[in-house]
């Protein structure tokens, strides 16, 4: 029996006490059964032996091992494409670059994303609905194209052997009501989405009573009704099916911060004989989260999807420090912008005839569920735009704000119930309010998507395919959204949608 | 150190995934997929060849459907909307009734149908039953222009889904009655659509796997068409007996 003992020490030199101490009190209770004992040690003597092999194995040169401990979940340190942001924009963008290269894992896409969880994103805060009541011909197009791609998309995201995508669109239109002031545009606009080919109606208050008995008319001298491809959907289904199909497809899911770059700056004297600084990124880097670690990732393109913090992400290649009055001293004019929203309950509400309806006061409201809820929010005005440094809501503004209106219009909302309400981050492009798509002049391998300020959501399938095209093609293919660029910036000449509120 | 914590982030970051993606009234159809389907998702799973199989014969499927919904615009060049129309239904082995005319026109059961449906040029169509054909949200773009359908017939199409519902306002000036019955792929999301139909009168919603809660679905489609008779059968209303009573109750007190 010592002699076995003696054995077992020598051929596992690398046991440790506590086992050692274990196995000795096994022998000593099961003494009285001999062969069955005889049979387990064995098996367990060949799996140390095992053991003992593989730890040789790894420890030889050329092996992965090392005796330092490497954290998993680090980027690779190469890429073709890095995407910042993993927000519904950002996730988009990848499956786009994936679906479109010419052969099977052509580029090599990783996403960064700071927050899995997506406690700030925008996208998963959003009130998630879809219009194509626009004045831009562009932003209308966009509509189209990402209704299409909602309509068909499991044609497009489905993964085999996994459920398909129900995004639980809500078949509803938007509904606009227009006073007196703005009647006009409000008939523009009608006139150029009928051009574009969106499906939409103008009412007359007469009309709309008729339509919608439960709305009160006062002051409305026009409505426009989308008939076709307006509703509202979840958006955490359509971010998760878009990674779940880019990752299926081969794309890195990284998480972690972006809190720098490398890079080289080439200097180039202009026409007008000045001297311009070009930047090159070189590498990505980026924070491991809770803790120091961090990894550079070299790569040929960043795409700049960071949503509401785009801004602070162009900063750090120094975007807006240069002299004014020259490109390099035009920031980025992308800030987050705080939006409440909130859910009311109201049991003799409009139920399931509810539109989105969007007041000329800035109010909107639609349904959520079938128990008698609703959420609605508005815009604040530009002088009174709250705090951004958390996520808190303020019940005042609601109260002041948008319950007056809402009461106004909706005489059955008299009497609701806020039940609850959260708050998110508008990609807020200060300029004019609508989406930077492209490439900066000053940064050769930048590209931008953000700055949609409240209309991302809607557009992140039409303007992934648009930022995949620009990026593999080389310029727009299916949609020309060149005017969505940088230029219009540095040229001080913005694209603004010509709202009715 | 960091490693754990990580997997335990993805793990929390999985599980509110998983909370936030499913909503309350979700309605994703409850029935697994047949055996044989599963056998062969099993086999895909494990084998290139027959995830390449399946793939071309869902391609092929995808293909075929496209062709028998495709928009019938040569048709409606030479022999106008109406005719198109007619042609299109009529090949898709659904049934027709011309406006004002007695007789309903439809294929036999080897998909042969008799061309004299081309004497009624620019006679609107009237009543359609297009039940159990392939019809799809582009197929319905062939009747665009029917203003004057009074009813159609969905029942048990298998391509029908919110976005067709969406489109049916293309009839909203005429359209009173309609039948969507036993279509597997229509949700409330869709149904919210026919508020747009305000002439309808009579609507058959009955047997729809994709609607959670029935009853309640079908008390707000009453509030929101008063005008209309709604027909919701062939559900089981074991769990949603007291909705169901004070729907049949609000029924009564219509009549
Ligand atoms: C209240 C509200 C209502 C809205 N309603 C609608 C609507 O009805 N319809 C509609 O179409 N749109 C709506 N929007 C707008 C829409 O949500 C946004 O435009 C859209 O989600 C933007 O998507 P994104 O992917 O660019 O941004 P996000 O979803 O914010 O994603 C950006 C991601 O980047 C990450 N990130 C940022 N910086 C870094 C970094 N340095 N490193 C790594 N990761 C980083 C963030 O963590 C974030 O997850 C609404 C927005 C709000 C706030």
């Amino acid at each position: 029996m010592s002699a076995w003992r003696r054995l077992h020490v020598l051929v596992r030199p690398a046991l440790t006490c506590s086992r050692l101490t274990q196995q000795r009190t096994w022998l000593c209770c099961s003494l009285s059964t001999g062969a069955p004992l005889r049979n387990d040690f064995f098996k367990d003597l060949e799996a140390q032996l095992a053991a003992v092999r593989k730890k040789a194995a790894d420890a030889l040169p050329g092996s992965g091992w090392s005796p330092l401990e490497i954290n998993p979940n680090l980027p690779p340190e190469r890429a073709d494409i890095v995407i910042v942001g993993g927000g519904v924009v950002g996730w988009s963008i990848a499956y786009w670059l994936k679906q479109r290269e010419r052969i099977r894992e052509g580029v090599k896409v990783i996403v960064v994303e700071k927050d899995p969880t997506y406690s700030q994103a925008s996208t998963v805060l959003s009130a998630g609905g879809i219009r194509q009541q626009f004045s831009l011909p562009e932003n209308i197009h966009l509509s189209l194209a990402s209704a299409d791609f909602m309509r068909n998309i499991n044609e497009h995201l489905s993964v085999m052997n996994e459920d398909p995508v129900d995004l639980q669109f809500n078949q509803s239109g938007y509904l606009f009501l227009a006073s007196e002031e703005v009647a006009h545009i409000m008939e523009e606009n009608y006139s150029t989405q009928r051009q574009a080919g969106a499906k939409v109606s103008l009412l007359s208050p007469t009309q709309l009573k008729e339509k919608f008995p439960w709305i009160n008319t006062d002051g409305v001298v026009l409505a426009s009704y989308g008939l076709e491809n307006e509703g509202w959907f979840d958006p955490w289904t359509l971010l998760n099916a878009f990674k779940r199909k880019a990752m299926s497809m081969g794309v890195i899911q990284c998480c972690g911060e972006v809190t720098g770059f490398k890079h080289t700056t080439i200097m180039v004297r202009t026409g007008d004989d000045e001297q311009v600084g070009i930047r090159r990124i070189q590498s990505v880097r980026v924070q491991m989260p809770n803790s120091l670690e961090y990894q550079p990732v070299e790569c040929a393109i960043v795409v700049n999807a960071a949503g509401a913090h785009s801004g602070k992400l162009a900063e750090m290649l120094g975007m807006g420090f240069g002299a004014k009055d020259t490109f390099a001293g035009v920031p980025l004019p992308v800030e987050p912008r705080k939006r409440y929203v909130y859910v009311v309950h109201c049991p003799d509400g409009p139920g399931l005839d509810t539109p989105f309806l969007i007041d000329y006061s800035g109010v909107y409201f639609r349904r959520e569920g079938l128990g008698g809820n609703y959420i609605a929010g508005m815009s604040p005005e530009e002088g009174e735009e709250p705090d951004i440094s958390n996520l808190e809501v303020d019940h005042q503004f609601f109260e002041e704000k948008i319950w007056p209106s809402l009461a106004h219009r909706v005489p059955a909302f008299e009497k609701l119930k806020v039940s609850s309400a959260w708050a998110g981050f508008y990609d807020y492009n200060t300029f004019d309010q609508n989406g930077i798509i492209g490439i900066h002049p000053l940064i050769n391998n930048m590209y931008f998507a953000t700055g949609f300020s409240g209309h991302g959501l809607q557009h992140s399938p039409a303007v992934g395919r648009a930022v995949a095209e620009l990026i593999l093609d080389g310029n727009f293919k299916t949609l020309d959204l060149s005017n969505f660029g940088f230029k219009r910036i540095l040229t001080q000449e913005p694209m603004l949608e010509r709202n009715i509120v | 150190m960091s490693a754990p914590l990580t997997a335990l982030h993805r793990c929390c970051q999985r599980s509110a995934l998983l909370l936030v993606a499913r909503r309350p009234w979700s309605s994703s159809s409850a029935s697994p997929p047949p055996l044989h389907t599963r056998l062969l998702l099993y086999l895909a799973q494990r084998y290139y060849d027959v995830e390449m199989l399946m793939k071309w014969s869902s391609n092929l499927k995808k293909r075929g459907l496209q062709k028998k919904n495709a928009y019938y615009g040569y048709t409606q060049k030479f022999y106008g909307g109406d005719i198109a129309a007619a042609y299109f239904i009529l090949s898709l082995k659904g049934r027709i009734r011309f406006l004002g005319q007695p007789a309903w026109l439809h294929a036999d059961q080897s998909g042969k149908f008799n061309w004299d449906f081309l004497n009624h040029k620019d006679t609107p169509l009237e009543e359609v039953d297009l039940s159990y054909t392939v019809i799809n949200y582009t197929g319905l773009g062939n009747l665009e222009r029917q203003g004057s359908l009074r009813t159609l017939s969905l029942r048990g199409c298998p391509e029908v889904d919110d976005w067709f519902l969406g489109r049916l306002h293309i009839f909203q000036d005429s359209l009173e009655e309609l039948d969507i019955s036993h279509c597997p792929r229509i949700t409330t999301g869709g149904l919210a659509a026919l508020r747009n139909l305000k002439g309808l009168r009579r609507l058959d919603m009955s047997s729809l796997p994709g609607i959670s809660s029935p009853g309640l679905v079908a008390i707000l489609l009453e509030e929101m068409l008063p005008q209309c008779q709604i027909t919701a059968i062939g559900y089981d209303h074991s769990l949603k007996q007291e909705e169901e009573e004070e729907k049949e109750g609000q029924v009564e007190a219509q009549r």
